[in-house]
């Protein structure tokens, strides 16, 4: 069990008089202070919701993004976008549309990315956020001051002077999957080796023997696309996965799986289930050269790709081990094969990315994961919490959408009634963290934030309801 | 209270989509976005129409664009539901939503699921046995039909021309009774919300005005001698003009 420190250290603290405010503020002049506002760093999907149930909640929002539009991921126009031309949703449409802003039910089940970034401008446009947001500049720092208030540096993108403000509380919805996780290939290698961020459009992989590494969704799409487009495809995995299709039983599979939830069906019975769907449908993948999954289903992050198998069934895609080393105009593999792709392209996963904070202030792990209460909030911040940090076995935006509320109701209990605050930090710092990330899953980083979407967010209607407004 | 955050419902059987009427009086010109959009909502068996004969075009004339959905046919309250707050999440600012009788109770629900930006519930019938009551007592025969039939008296004052409420009353199909939990979920975002009706209304008694208005914390506005129909019934222009100066204040307090 993990200790919620924060709640304990800071919540204690009387709101902070104003008269010291306006006295700090003299001090230094350089520092414009924006009082009871709250900044949220980021207009992608979390950012968008934040600034929403921020404003809905009665606060001033100042929110910084270093793009020059909204959508985060989702626009493929921004640089650090990781969306290709052919990326569809995995995760069906009503599992990932926000509770209180659906997409048009005329869309597809899985929409495409540009539908999705249109859903996120129009979402943008309807709640009013635009005025909120100050596009092209970057947050480069955020230094607390001591009773709970932050010094915010910003900065243009592209360099320019930067300028210091002061909020009552910081909100990160800076996601996790824009910083290029790269693995450490020894060697050397002739052809292009390229990080899947840098791919984008199926013309890179013409006519060209391509080799992909990583068995996550954005490998699995990619080995795909490469199938329709290279002469030759190999699909390098270091270890066994259960590939779901997106369809069962006529329906899309998260939907039917969300059905056997509801129902209750034990953890034991689904792994069963799953495996004699998956045996009766795709059949037995090791006849392709794949190795079996070291772990059972549910003990990964999905990976929903119906097109993996039909390729590799056509013996478009070819299956093999991890790579071992370069070794000039070849690559090595773990069972000391050699094969000699032009184009190797590692899709292996992203990093999470805090610089504009000192790294203890989000715990952060010597490997580098920040350790936050649910994932959100700062352990011994009580006015700092990240948004989007999570990596769900549904879509993001529903449990995005809570966490943001839970920080709105968190702040404006904070605000409101000091000694309530106090008494919710005492509950929560009982709360045991199996009970909101209780999936058993592989120890591998893109399973850090790894959370059962249900088990979240039922932890989150519980911190909401000790949150009520006495009535 | 629940917050509703786990919705198997929609996420295991999301309701059918179909093409839904929505008839729109837009605003012109630069004050386009000055002002929200308006949802008018009526209950099922009536229609888009009947907000169309005097309210949108007198709403957009006061600077609010305006859009009436028509219910969709059959559907139960949860895809009624779905319907509004599909619409309105289809309009480019956050809307207002007002509903009428069978509309209100379905508005009623829909602010659990949108962060409506106000709310009207007009003549809502949204107390099943204190709308039961009132209509059996005007209109006994139609009151007890499996599809329920209102009758002019009950809609209409005497000062709205006969074959004028009658030639409304042939456009009504009347639908079958929505079945519906009693429980009405806390409006999302917190919007105001105003309670409109009459006193005279035949079909949801006075009662039933206080009672939903206190539940939303304030008092019904009250247009005497009306009948259920407000939008249609003679004298249509007073309570939608009162429902646009609230709003007005609102939206104002709010800035
Ligand atoms: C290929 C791919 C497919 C995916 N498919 C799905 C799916 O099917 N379903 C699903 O739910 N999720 C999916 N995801 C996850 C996806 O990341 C989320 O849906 C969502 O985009 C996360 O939004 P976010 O706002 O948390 O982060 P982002 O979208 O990354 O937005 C973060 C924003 O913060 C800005 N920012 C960061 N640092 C700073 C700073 N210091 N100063 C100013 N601005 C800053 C960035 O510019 C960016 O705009 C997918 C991800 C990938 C990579
Ligand atoms: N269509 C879609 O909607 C879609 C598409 C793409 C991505 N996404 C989402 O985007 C997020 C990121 O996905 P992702 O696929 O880019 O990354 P990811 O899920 O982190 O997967 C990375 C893959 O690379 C492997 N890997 C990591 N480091 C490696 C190394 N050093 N050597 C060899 N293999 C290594 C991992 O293996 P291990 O399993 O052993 O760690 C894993 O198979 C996920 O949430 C995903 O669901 C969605």
């Amino acid at each position: 069990m993990i200790i919620f420190r924060f709640w304990r250290t800071f919540c204690s603290l009387p709101p902070s008089p104003r008269i010291w405010q306006y006295r700090r503020v003299h001090d230094t002049p350089d520092i414009a202070d924006r009082r009871d506002a709250v900044c949220v760093i980021g207009a992608g999907a979390s950012g968008l919701a934040t600034i929403k149930n921020l404003r809905e909640h009665g606060f001033a929002v100042d929110c910084y993004e270093r793009e020059t539009s909204v959508g985060g991921a989702w626009n493929w126009r921004h640089d650090r976008s990781p969306v290709y031309a052919n990326t569809h949703l995995i995760s069906s449409r009503p599992l990932t549309e926000f509770p209180d802003f659906p997409m048009p039910d005329s869309w597809p089940d899985y929409p495409h990315h540009s539908q999705v970034l249109s859903y996120l401008e129009r979402y943008a446009k309807h709640f009013g956020l635009g005025e909120h947001i100050w596009f092209g500049t970057e947050v480069v720092s955020a230094v607390p001051v001591g009773d709970g208030r932050w010094d915010v540096t910003t900065r243009s993108t592209g360099g320019g002077s930067s300028r210091v403000q002061r909020y009552a509380a910081l909100i990160a919805a800076n996601g996790h999957n824009w910083s290029p996780a790269k693995p450490d290939i020894p060697g050397d290698f002739r052809g292009t080796v390229i990080h899947s961020a840098q791919y984008k459009d199926p013309a890179q992989l013409r006519n060209r023997k391509v080799l992909v590494i990583g068995g996550g969704n954005t490998g699995c799409d990619i080995a795909v696309e490469a199938a329709q487009q290279a002469t030759t495809v190999w699909h390098s995995t270091r270890r066994g996965y259960w590939y779901a299709p997106k369809y069962i039983f006529g329906r899309p599979a998260d939907q039917v799986n969300d059905g056997l939830l509801k129902w209750r069906v034990p953890l034991k019975l689904r792994q069963w289930l799953y495996r004699r769907t998956l045996a009766l449908t795709t059949g037995d993948l090791t006849r392709y050269g794949l190795p079996e999954p070291d772990h059972k289903p549910y003990e990964s992050h999905p990976i929903v790709n119906s097109q993996l198998p039909y390729y590799l069934g056509h013996g478009r895609i070819k299956a093999v081990p991890d790579v071992a080393r370069f070794a000039g105009g070849q690559v090595e593999l773990a069972d000391g094969r050699r094969i000699d792709p032009d184009l190797v392209i590692t899709a292996t996963g992203y990093a999470p990315r805090f610089e504009f904070l000192a790294p203890d202030l989000i715990d952060t792990e010597p490997d580098g994961r920040p350790d936050l209460h649910l994932h959100s909030f700062a352990r011994k911040h009580p006015t700092l919490a990240v948004v989007g940090l999570l990596q769900p076995d549904a879509g993001l935006l529903p449990l995005a959408h809570w966490q943001s509320v839970a920080v709105a109701r968190w702040l404006q209990l904070r605000r409101e009634d000091p000694e309530r605050a106090a008494a919710v930090q005492q509950k929560e710092s009982a709360r045991p963290i199996p009970s909101w990330s209780k999936r058993r899953v592989v120890a591998s980083r893109r399973h850090w934030f790894e959370v059962d979407h249900l088990a979240y967010l039922k932890a989150m209607d519980e911190l909401l309801r000790e949150m009520e407004p006495a009535k | 209270m629940s917050h509703d955050l786990l919705r198997f419902d929609d996420w295991t059987s999301p309701v059918p989509p179909v093409e839904r009427e929505v008839l729109s009086r837009l605003v012109e010109g630069e004050d386009e976005h000055e002002h929200p959009p308006l949802l008018f909502v009526t209950g099922p068996g009536v229609g888009a129409w009947a907000f169309a004969e005097h309210w949108l075009a007198h709403t957009a004339g006061r600077g609010f664009p305006a859009h009436a959905l028509t219910p969709r046919e059959g559907g139960d309250l949860r895809a009624h539901v779905h319907d509004v707050v599909q619409t309105a999440a289809s309009l480019p600012r956050q809307a207002v939503l007002i509903g009428h009788g069978v509309g209100a109770l379905v508005v009623s629900r829909a602010l659990g699921r949108y962060p409506a930006r106000a709310a009207v519930l007009v003549a809502p019938a949204m107390d099943r046995w204190a709308t039961f009551g009132a209509a059996i007592k005007t209109n006994p025969l139609g009151t007890l039909r499996g599809r329920p039939r209102l009758n002019r008296k009950q809609l209409f004052s005497a000062s709205l021309p006969a074959e004028e409420a009658d030639a409304y009353l042939a456009r009504m199909t009347f639908a079958h009774r929505l079945a519906f939990p009693k429980q009405v979920p806390s409006p999302v975002g917190k919007p105001p919300v105003l309670v409109v009706g009459s006193p005279d209304d035949r079909v949801v008694p006075r009662k039933s005005l206080d009672r939903v208005a206190a539940h939303y914390g304030g008092a019904p506005l009250l247009f005497p001698g009306m009948g259920h129909a407000l939008m249609l019934d003679a004298g249509w222009a007073e309570p939608i003009d009162a429902t646009l100066d609230w709003l007005t204040k609102e939206l104002t307090a709010a800035s």
